[in-house]
């Protein structure tokens, strides 16, 4: 028994570890958000990495889950006769759950990938040091522009997944599913609220945040070497992605106190 | 000279130097322990302003790690480290910024960060402090590669440059900004030996033009005696000699003498 407690408390003691230091992290950079001036440059360079260069994955993800879901809640619904209810299904289900989740997703296996791999050859390669020795606080200059431009492009790019996904729903509903157009439209827009796109996009900011601090920790704590950078990366993309997934959860609880649901 | 009796348990005193001026690194009673293996215990040394003190001892001694203490870039489990008489042990990161721009450190490896040129990777420290003039910025960089000589490849990526090209473009980095004191880490290790001898003159030309302190970690003998102004031999985590060059080669103590002359006692086979 007392083994069985020994081996559960080694993993559990190292899982609240991992933890702190991401929270620390997280504070710190917060600290330095507010108190140290930015490095416009490095900011903007990152806006183009996070946001720009995610646009064809973002667009694809959002493209074909709208247009798949359409598919198959027409399949459903029209069972029941309740065919022209599918734009308001789809639009609803992308704010909500759909785009936040699956931006989340994509921008945790390409953008926190590379930010972890990035940052854990410099931490081996002894650039961070070197930052460190040159009076650069490594939060200053490599956590902040990068959590920054997380914090502006993950809520622009879940928008552009909600927008082209619906699109795309509409699309394959018209001319593939014979929709009416009309009755499609109108049940979207009376079904689709301001609070659902106010989730999707805060839910958008939330995951931003866990993405770039746990890929970013995983940089900053890497060792032994280009095997090290590996794993770094791999655990950022997993960790992420499983953050990403049980944060949605609760955040789904929390909205659904302040905005809840069945109400108009 | 104070040199200690041949015994791995050597004196564990200060070892100061002599000379009027003041003591611009001071280091006391200073362990590490790393796992289970103790790197540094009880490693006393001073070095005073304007000298060069080289730090000669076996490959994973611990010199590299005393040379990352003096710097703040590792957390001795005891001991007291003094720049210039502040005491940097205790420091966050950011109160290290002041003590950092006075000491730069010249990594084994050069450390320049890759995704910049030699230029960039010259220039960052002066852009972090606020230097925005573009022509200042070029003027300084130009100077820093005359004195390196390595004019005309301010637009190289540090891939595309040689290993000694690498350990000067660092050098650059470390000294643009007049810090009082320069740490250089193996800075000969992997060179051939004409490139080696132009990194020492280079150090030698640097202490006698800006006459900046310096702490040289070496294993490279000729390095050391070249460079420096006193030699400390670290052995088993402690200072076991500290004297000037000629009172390192007079030492008839086995331990050193197998040292110099590159002697293994066997007892690694």
């Amino acid at each position: 028994m007392v083994r069985f407690f020994n081996a559960l408390g080694t993993p559990l003691l190292s899982f609240f570890q991992y933890l702190g230091e991401v929270v620390m992290l997280a504070a710190d950079t917060f600290r330095s958000i507010f108190t140290h001036k930015l490095r416009w440059k490095l900011f903007l360079n990152q806006v183009v990495e996070v946001g720009l260069l995610s646009q064809l994955v973002v667009i694809i993800t959002g493209a074909f889950t709208g247009a798949v879901f359409s598919a198959q809640t027409f399949f459903q619904f029209n069972k029941l006769g309740m065919g022209s209810a599918v734009g308001a299904v789809v639009s609803v289900s992308l704010c909500r759950e759909l785009a936040p989740v699956l931006t989340a997703l994509m921008v945790a296996g390409r953008v926190g990938a590379a930010m972890s791999a990035e940052i854990g050859t410099m931490k081996v390669t002894e650039q961070i040091d070197a930052l460190r020795a040159l009076a650069v606080y490594p939060v200053d200059y490599l956590v902040v522009p990068r959590a920054l431009a997380m914090m502006v492009s993950m809520p622009l790019l879940v928008a552009e997944c909600i927008a082209v996904g619906i699109a795309a729903g509409y699309l394959v509903a018209i001319f593939m599913l014979d929709i009416n157009g009309t009755y499609y439209m109108a049940n979207m827009v009376r079904w689709t609220r301001s609070r659902d796109i106010i989730m999707g996009l805060s839910k958008a900011f939330c995951f931003g945040i866990l993405i770039v601090f746990i890929s970013c920790q995983k940089g900053l704590t890497t060792r032994e070497g280009a095997v090290g950078v590996g794993r770094a990366t791999t655990e950022a993309v997993v960790n992420a992605s499983l953050a990403v997934l049980i944060c949605n959860f609760f955040l789904t609880m929390m909205f659904n106190i302040i905005y809840p649901a069945g109400y108009q | 000279m104070i040199e200690a009796p041949p015994s791995p348990k050597a004196s564990t005193k200060p070892h100061p130097v002599a000379g009027n001026s003041s003591p611009m690194i001071k280091v006391r009673s200073l362990a590490k322990k790393i796992g289970q293996q103790e790197i540094l215990c009880g490693v006393d040394l001073e070095v005073r302003s304007g000298e060069t003190l080289a730090i000669i001892g076996r490959s994973g001694g611990g010199k590299s790690v005393l040379l990352k203490h003096l710097v703040g870039l590792m957390e001795p489990d005891t001991g007291e480290i003094w720049i210039q008489g502040q005491n940097i042990i205790g420091m966050n990161e950011r109160q290290l910024r002041a003590i950092r721009q006075k000491v730069g450190i010249l990594f084994q490896g050069g450390a320049l960060f890759d995704s910049m040129t030699v230029e960039d990777n010259i220039a960052f420290p002066l852009r972090e402090a606020g230097e925005r003039d573009p022509k200042v910025l070029q003027s300084k960089v130009s100077e820093m590669l005359e004195v390196m000589e390595m004019e005309g490849e301010e637009d190289k990526m540090p891939e595309s440059l040689s290993g000694g090209m690498k350990k000067r473009v660092g050098l650059a980095r470390a000294i643009i900004r007049r810090p009082s004191c320069v740490l250089y880490d193996e800075p000969t290790a992997g060179l051939d030996p004409v490139v080696a001898d132009s990194i020492n003159r280079l150090i030698r030309r640097l202490q006698q033009r800006f006459g900046m302190t310096s702490v040289v970690v070496t294993h490279d003998m000729k390095s050391a005696f070249d460079v420096a102004d006193w030699i400390a031999y670290l052995h088993e985590g402690r200072v076991y000699f500290h004297g000037t060059a000629t009172e390192l080669q007079q030492s008839t103590d086995p331990l050193i003498q197998d040292f110099l002359l590159g002697r293994s006692d066997g007892r690694d086979d």
